[in-house]
């Protein structure tokens, strides 16, 4: 308790940088809940593959600890569009290979379930495989420094040396924390307003509703999947930006635990409801925070889900409960 | 009407007596199995006994999960909880804190995994199907770090010494040998029946199999009983179950806590044959690969979930040589069964005809079949 109440704000800012990430990972969950009815669950895959997008595209560009502010700058905005861009692509790739084959053929509910299991473990395991797949097509002495031990973790260069801006009560806030709050949030935001004000986002919201009349006034259903997929993608490349901004370290398996707890976060905030993932991400990276605090941190995971029981006992649908479709018209 | 339902159109109109001899040949064959060390069936890059044993035991908790998944229609991602405690009972019991023999753990072991369904199952089965998974995903983790971080419980290194099931060494089998290219009864290496010991896992692939017996047994009464139509009726409509005065809240909460029993049986299997568990062994994953291979063999029909399970647990170990490919190629086995198989590999037959008559109104309304 004590160690609680010493390192209250340590814990709520390492807590909401932490939920920031878990938020935007969720987001994408939550789109396609709203959209599809279904559990997507190869997206951790498609932000594990943001990370090394964003990886690579720094060790490309060469880039190192202390450099000038310009040069920082034009790494990070590269690192935002290959994430993005990678993230995206892969999204949307695994809504044409494991998704819409089975919408065609009008399989039960829990078979996208499997196939979504199957596309993850493929995903994961290129990646895993990457150094074996690169002696295939003879790139594998050009690539060696991507595809190298593909098994391990895989580090980044601390291009943001993280420096104290402020500090509250001992606690110096860093420029990554802040850098990692403030953009998570105003992503978030302008998603917001894509799905509240523009045209893709009121299809969105459209075939959330009620797919069959959204159908009948002419919305094109395959379409507005394909934008849904397409920017949860975009979501989890961001996520995979701040993560390797504040964190650094990736793997090709680094994304289940992180999906698990994204996920969590989704079904936290009420699922299919896109504020509700943001409050899901941030409630839930405070209660790990505060909760290792409490009880220790080997007890962290444990903490997460029990809070995610004990939430559903009492709010069966989450804490602002489901609504994409109903979102505020 | 291919080939393979008419064959078993005309398996089924075989007179009574000519099906029992079949049964009983099969099971034979079934128990015989490890010693024929049949060609192209034998996995060359691993103990076959041991794999056979392996595959009997993903039967046994397919079986058990498809009651949760199949039968009720509850999706259950934290499985391997129940598999846990079954297995860390008679850990403790027999090992950790106490010196039980493994016969008389098991019956704790299975009441054991029993108050767990029921523990959790009755705070959690009111929240709808989606978020009932992500909660049992959440057991399944909770089970998993309490295991690791519980020195009471042997913390990550687990636990060691579980005793053994009962044995007697009645008599010793020989097994075949097909090195030459034909078969020849090798009695240089022999297999004593009923002997629990360390190398030889062929005995512990015996009781597994007499336990699925048993266990396809039972799952075979309570289906066809007031019980399985309360589920399969809880599983097409809740709502409507409810209003024909059916408990649906009871009965899934008792598909739960059978599904967590045989979970647990099957771990206690586990624990009697390794002589050694640690929470390495309860990861996340295999409730993941426990529901694909409920799923995949066909969610509601007992054979199909069975060849499920072998195809999930068999095909891994067969195809070793492909060792760094092989979840690869797991995932793309599973995605394409996924698109050409969407009911499973063996529907039930209930689902079968329920397609068939989707396909009629659509033919109806549409003036074509869907392809």
């Amino acid at each position: 308790m004590q160690y609680l109440i010493d390192n209250f704000f340590a814990l709520t800012i390492t807590g909401v940088t932490l939920g920031a990430v878990y938020a935007l990972v969720a987001l994408g969950y939550t789109l396609v809940y709203g959209v599809l009815r279904l559990i997507n669950f190869a997206h951790s895959e498609v932000f594990m593959f943001g990370t090394f997008a964003a990886l690579w595209v720094v060790m490309l560009l060469g880039g190192k600890g202390g450099a000038s502010v310009g040069q920082v700058v034009f790494w990070v905005a590269m690192m935002f569009l290959a994430a993005m861009a990678m993230s995206g692509l892969i999204a949307i790739l695994l809504e044409r290979v494991a998704y819409r084959p089975l919408r065609k053929r009008h399989a039960p509910p829990l078979i996208a379930l499997i196939s979504a299991i199957g596309a993850s473990f493929v995903l994961s395991e290129t990646m895993g495989l990457r150094g074996k797949i690169a002696v295939w097509v003879g790139l594998d002495t050009t690539l060696a420094p991507y595809v190298g031990n593909a098994r391990n973790n895989a580090g980044m260069p601390e291009i943001i040396t993280p420096q104290p801006v402020f500090t509250i009560r001992d606690y110096a806030v860093t420029n990554v924390d802040i850098f990692v709050i403030i953009g998570a949030v105003a992503i978030m935001v302008l998603l917001d307003q894509f799905v509240k004000r523009s045209r893709l986002g009121r299809g969105i919201r459209a075939v959330a509703q009620d797919p069959e009349s959204a159908a009948l006034m002419g919305v094109n259903r395959d379409r507005v999947i394909q934008v849904t997929f397409l920017v949860g993608g975009v979501m989890a490349g961001a996520a995979a930006v701040f993560y390797m901004l504040k964190i650094g370290i990736t793997r090709y398996d680094a994304g289940f635990i992180l999906g698990v707890k994204a996920f969590t976060a989704a079904v936290l905030g009420g699922i299919g409801n896109l504020r509700g993932a943001l409050l899901g991400g941030f409630v839930l990276g405070l209660a790990e925070n505060y909760g290792s605090a409490l009880v220790g941190t080997q007890w962290k995971d444990v903490v997460a889900f029990l809070l995610l029981v004990v939430i559903l006992l009492f709010r069966p649908t989450g804490l602002l409960g489901e609504s994409l479709g109903k979102a505020r018209a | 009407m291919s080939p393979a339902t008419a064959l078993l159109d005309r398996a089924r109109a075989m007179p009574k007596p000519a099906k029992i001899v079949l049964w009983a040949l099969f099971g034979v064959f079934l128990f015989a199995l490890p010693l024929l060390n049949l060609p192209l069936i034998s996995t060359p890059g691993a103990d076959f006994g041991g794999v056979l044993f392996t595959v009997a035991t993903y039967v046994l908790v397919a079986l058990g999960l498809n009651i949760v998944v199949g039968y009720a229609g509850l999706l259950d991602l934290g499985y391997v909880g129940f598999y846990a405690v079954g297995a860390y009972t008679v850990g403790v019991l027999g090992s950790q804190h106490g010196s039980v023999p493994w016969l008389w753990a098991v019956p704790v072991a299975v009441v054991a995994a029993l108050v767990s369904g029921v523990l959790l199952g009755a705070p959690t089965l009111r929240v709808r199907g989606d978020y009932l998974a992500i909660v049992t995903l959440g057991f399944g983790e909770i089970v998993r770090l309490t295991l690791v971080n519980s020195q009471w419980l042997g913390g990550a290194q687990g636990i060691s010494n579980i005793p053994r099931p009962p044995g007697a060494e009645l008599f010793d089998v020989p097994s075949i040998d097909w090195s030459t290219g034909a078969p020849i009864i090798d009695l240089g290496n022999t297999t004593t029946f009923l002997k629990f010991g360390i190398t030889d896992q062929i005995p512990y692939y015996w009781l597994a199999l007499a336990v699925i017996l048993l266990v396809i047994l039972f799952d075979h009464l309570v289906k066809s009983s007031r019980v399985g139509r309360a589920w399969e009726a809880t599983r097409e409509d809740e709502d409507a179950a409810e209003l024909m005065g059916v408990p649906t809240f009871r009965f899934k909460l008792l598909a739960f806590a059978l599904g967590a029993c045989i979970g647990g049986l099957s771990g206690a299997l586990f624990a009697g044959k390794a002589g050694f568990i640690s929470p390495d062994s309860f990861q996340l994953l295999l409730s993941i690969l426990f529901v694909a291979a409920v799923v995949v063999g066909g969610q509601g029909n007992r054979w199909g979930v069975i060849l499920g399970a072998i195809v999930v647990s068999y095909f891994p170990e067969r195809f070793r040589e492909f060792a760094d490919f092989r979840v690869l190629v797991f995932g793309l086995a599973l995605m394409v069964l996924a698109v050409f198989r969407p009911q499973g590999l063996i529907p039930p037959r209930r689902a079968v005809r329920a397609k068939k008559v989707d396909e009629r109104l659509d033919a109806l309304e549409e003036g074509e079949a869907r392809v």
